[in-house]
Order: C-alpha cells, then sequence, then structure tokens
C-alpha cells in the first residue's frame, strides 16, 4: 500500500517539476522513489494476513505483492531505458506523470478487492496509455494507434461493467469475498445473468490481455505507438492485468468455475494458433513482438485455467511474468535503439552482429528466452506452465500449446538469423546510449541468472 | 419489483440499450458517432445499476454510477483531444481513413 501511495505521489510531483524548475532532477527522483516504493512493498511481506484499506477497498496481501514488485522492477528499467526519449520531448513532466500514474493503476489491479477499485485500476492505468499511445501529435500512425486503443479500451470497459452490474444484480455487493460467499451458499439458485455477467468480465479482461479472438487491435496499436511505450503496454499493463485476472477467476469465481472454464479453454487455443502462425508471416518488428504478446498471453492463461480447484499456486505465473517482462524490456530495448531511423522492418537488424555484437548478443539472448529455448529463463517459464497443466483435463491444449511453441520458434529465430547471417553492404555501427546499454545487458543477465536457477523465484515467492 | 415493475424488464431495457450502442460501436464509421455509442453502453450500465440498488435497498450501485459517470468524462475528453489531433492531420474524422497501420 505505501508502494501505491508513494507512485501516485512521485505523479504529482511530476507534474510540478515544470513549474518549480527540476526537470532535470526528475529521472533521478522517479528511479530512487521506485526503489523506495518497491522496498516499502516487501517490507509489508512479513504479515501473514493482508491488511485492507478504505473500508475493504484495496488489500495487499502476498500475492498482490508479489506482482507489484514485478511491476515496479519492470517500471525501473524501463525508466533508466526511456531516459534518452524524455529529453528530446519538450513536455517531458506530462509524460513522466502520465507513466506514473499509468503503474499506479496497475498496482491496485494487483491488490484489489472491490469491483470499484478493479474498474478504477484498469481505468486509471488505461486512460494514460491512450495518450501515451497517441504522443507523437504529427505522426497520424501514432494518432491512430490511440485512437484505436481508446475504442477498444472503452468498448472493453463497457462489457466489463456490464458484467459488473449483473453481479452486482445477483448478489448485492461489489465486494469479491461477499460475491464468493453469495456463489457458496446459493450454489444451485443463482439466476441465470449471474453466469452472463462472469462471461462477460472474462470477455472484457481478454480484451485487456489481448487474447484471441479479441487481440484484432493490438497489431496496429504495438505498432503506431512510440516503441518505448509499446514496451510498457507488453509488460506493465499485461502483468498487471493477469494478476487481475488470478483474483478475480481464481479467488472470485472459482465456484461457478464450469460456467467459464470451456469458453476459456477455446480463447487460448484461439490466441495460440492465430497469434504464432500470423507472427510468422509479419515483417515489422514491434507487430511481430505484439502477436508474440498474444501468444504469451495465452500461456499466462493457461495457468489459470490449470490452477482452478488446486491449491491456488502463482509460483508458475509469477515467474512466467517475470521472465516475460524482463525478456521484453531486453527486447524492446534494442528495438528501439535499431528503429531509431524509423525503418521498423527485420531488416534493420540485418548484420547487427558487426554493427554492434554486444547488442545483437543481448537481442539474441532475449529472443532465445520469449521462444523458450532452454537455460534461457523463457524455458523454465514454459516448462512450469506445462507441469500445472498436465494435471488438468484440458491435455490437448498442453500438445497444441507445445506444436505452437515450434511455430513460434521460428520468427524469433528470424531475428537472429537476419543479425548473424544476413550481410550489409555498408555497414555502419549502431549508436547506443551507455545507460541503454546497461539496461539492456543487466535484463539479459536475469533473463539468463533465473533460468539457471529457476527455483530461486519460487523459493523466494513461497506462500 | 420496483414500483409495480419486474426488474426483468429494467434488464431487457438497458440490455436492449447496451447491445444498440455495441452494435453502433461497430457499424459506425464516424467517429463522434462511435463516441456517442460508447456512452450509450455506459449508460445502459447505469440505469442497470440504479435499478438494482433500488431492488437491494443498498446505496453503494448508486455511489458506483458516479464512478462510471466520472470515469466516462475523463475517457471523452481524452478522445475528443487524440480526435482533434486526427483532424489537424487528416482533415477528417471518418474511421475509414484511419489504416494506416496495415492489417
Amino acid at each position: 500500500m505505501k508502494g501505491l501511495l508513494i507512485i501516485s505521489g512521485l505523479g504529482v510531483l511530476a507534474m510540478l517539476a515544470e513549474i518549480f524548475k527540476f526537470k532535470k532532477l526528475l529521472l533521478p527522483i522517479v528511479l530512487l522513489g521506485i526503489v523506495v516504493a518497491y522496498a516499502l512493498n516487501f517490507m509489508e511481506w512479513t504479515h501473514d494476513y493482508s491488511i485492507s484499506y478504505f473500508t475493504n477497498m484495496i488489500a495487499f496481501d502476498r500475492m498482490g505483492i508479489a506482482f507489484s514488485g514485478i511491476i515496479l522492477a519492470t517500471a525501473f528499467f524501463w525508466f533508466i531505458l526511456a531516459n534518452d526519449y524524455f529529453e528530446e520531448d519538450s513536455n517531458v513532466v506530462d509524460h513522466f506523470a502520465l507513466v506514473l500514474f499509468a503503474l499506479v493503476g496497475a498496482l491496485m489491479l494487483t491488490a484489489f478487492t472491490n469491483m470499484t477499485t478493479l474498474f478504477l485500476g484498469i481505468e486509471i492505468m488505461s486512460i494514460p496509455l491512450y495518450v501515451l499511445a497517441a504522443s507523437q501529435k504529427k505522426d497520424i500512425r501514432s494518432n491512430e494507434a490511440g485512437f484505436k486503443y481508446l475504442i477498444m479500451g472503452s468498448f472493453a470497459s463497457g462489457f466489463l461493467l456490464f458484467g459488473i452490474a449483473l453481479i452486482y444484480g445477483a448478489s448485492g455487493s461489489f465486494d469479491l469475498a461477499q460475491i464468493t460467499s453469495y456463489i457458496t451458499t446459493h450454489a444451485s439458485g443463482m439466476p441465470m445473468f449471474f453466469y452472463v455477467g462472469v462471461i462477460m468480465i472474462l470477455v472484457a479482461m481478454c480484451f485487456k490481455v489481448s487474447a484471441a479472438p479479441f487481440h484484432f487491435w493490438a497489431p496496429d496499436v504495438y505498432e503506431g505507438s512510440p516503441t518505448l511505450i509499446t514496451a510498457l503496454m507488453s509488460t506493465v499493463v499485461k502483468t498487471a492485468a493477469f494478476a487481475a485476472i488470478m483474483r478475480l477467476f481464481l479467488v472470485g469465481f472459482s465456484g461457478v468455475s464450469e460456467v467459464w472454464t470451456g469458453v476459456l479453454a477455446g480463447i487460448i487455443a484461439l490466441s495460440l494458433i492465430i497469434a504464432n502462425f500470423s507472427a510468422a508471416m509479419q515483417t515489422n518488428v514491434k507487430r511481430m513482438l505484439a502477436y508474440s504478446s498474444i501468444s504469451h498471453a495465452a500461456f499466462m492463461l493457461m495457468v489459470v485455467l490449470a490452477n482452478i480447484r488446486n491449491n491456488i499456486s502463482v509460483d508458475a505465473i509469477l515467474y512466467y511474468s517475470l521472465a516475460y517482462s524482463i525478456g521484453s524490456i531486453a527486447a524492446f530495448g534494442v528495438v528501439y535503439n535499431v528503429t531509431k531511423n524509423g525503418n521498423e522492418n527485420l531488416n534493420a537488424f540485418n548484420g547487427l552482429a558487426k554493427r554492434n555484437p554486444g547488442m545483437a548478443l543481448c537481442m539474441t539472448i532475449a529472443m532465445l528466452s520469449l521462444a523458450g529455448i532452454p537455460v534461457t529463463s523463457g524455458f523454465f517459464a514454459k516448462y512450469f506452465v506445462f507441469t500445472t497443466m498436465i494435471g488438468t483435463s484440458h491435455k490437448w491444449l498442453l500438445i497444441l500449446a507445445v506444436i505452437t511453441s515450434a511455430v513460434g520458434a521460428y520468427y524469433y529465430l528470424k531475428v537472429i538469423i537476419a543479425m548473424y547471417f544476413k550481410k550489409l553492404d555498408t555497414p555502419e555501427p549502431v549508436q547506443i546510449e551507455r545507460s541503454n546499454m546497461m539496461v539492456i545487458t543487466l535484463t539479459s543477465v536475469i533473463v539468463i541468472a533465473i533460468g539457471i536457477v529457476p527455483g530461486i523465484i519460487a523459493e523466494i515467492f513461497r506462500f | 419489483m420496483i414500483n409495480g415493475i419486474s426488474i426483468n424488464y429494467y434488464l431487457l431495457l438497458s440490455t436492449v440499450l447496451f447491445i444498440i450502442g455495441a452494435i453502433g460501436v461497430m457499424a459506425r464509421r464516424n467517429s463522434i458517432i462511435i463516441f456517442m455509442c460508447i456512452e450509450l453502453m455506459l449508460n445502459a450500465v447505469n440505469l442497470l445499476l440504479v435499478a438494482f440498488s433500488t431492488l437491494h435497498h443498498d446505496a453503494s450501485g448508486q455511489v458506483f454510477v458516479f464512478f462510471i459517470m466520472a470515469v466516462a468524462a475523463a475517457e471523452v475528453a481524452v478522445g475528443l483531444a487524440i480526435l482533434s489531433m486526427i483532424y489537424r492531420n487528416v482533415k477528417s474524422i471518418d474511421t475509414n481513413l484511419l489504416s494506416n497501420l496495415k492489417n
């Protein structure tokens, strides 16, 4: 909770920076603030119970704290990566404030205990991102991305709200714990519209994590937005939305799981097929990463499917979120620096091994991790998902996931082949700022490190 | 029962309004109309929440409506700002023109 308050405070402070002229100091202040928020966040870990705030609106239990930790760590790396992006714009402070407020929404999503905070968290996270997606005012592609994101985001919010209203109508409460107890006490006599409400919330959340068939906005938005904003969308937003899905469906609606598991299994199967086959056909790197993020969304949804009725073990999804977020930050860091000249096609990576060997190596590690090749953390992330799936009745999804992962490896390897085996006539070195290189190297090392000792995360996050 | 009218009628009315809004978002090509349709969807939810709130004799449903109204206002403010930016660049608000990102 203290972490949430500190990030909110930082957002307000960022808006004041223009007036009191400490723009140059803002980045160090924000980085320091995130570290402090991170530390305070984990200091609440020692409690065996969760303390609820604002008359039971929000409560940071260990699941919430662990997800908040991943989000804050990703945000820390993201801010270092983004330091020169902020410098070239005259409205630096606005960008800072918007990103920080989006973070506030993301942290709320990890710890909501009431439908009101769920809705507000989603909106606080999304509205700044609509603005950030459209932040390149003169670029029509950026405008279009922002507009599409806004329309699709509000459309999904409409579904979410209708679902919440129907559930409120049946149970008479917005409180997640009371809805859960309503489900257990009225197991046989719930009105039909309660089930409709649950499915509508599922659909809305699938819009937010861009799972197929609700994914069609994602490639356009990812392509049109500034690269760093895309990085933010595919890491922080995804993690937060998954934290929300975990809490909603594993804690809140697990009593009516027979209603939504079938729908969810269908969504996962569609996402796996559509995302991997479409990604293999893309030439634009950002579009490819958008489809890749859809397939990773499917993997994370598989954990939700696998955990019903088990003791909720969130290790698998925490590890997956961490591996995916850190790997994505490394990948997007390289993409951001390589595509600075405006060429976002795969051929921008041609001969990168000659032009900047360090970056090429980091990109290779990131791609191997996203593809799930052993030694990198992506392999163990997929491995944990598969092991949780084995015990369930949806084994066919497991087979589908393995097959589509093989297709996935193809398009990640395309990038590696372009970097190492395609020649350029006039290879000019790619310049990269030292701080950016530091983040990319550090995240690549983390990707390898938590791949070598995968048990460490499960050990740290043991509940 | 609210004033002698069954809750099912409220449910039906707001469902119809919601579906009209949803179809409007998908079918219409004018950006302003799309925003209006999103508002229609949200207001269908508001109607439903107020009806259920009265049914349950519980004020929290009506408080939730205030949150929805505030958020909808913020969303439309951002949306219109983006729209005016688009208009400056292409001199139109027809969504058919927004296809610069390849499918």
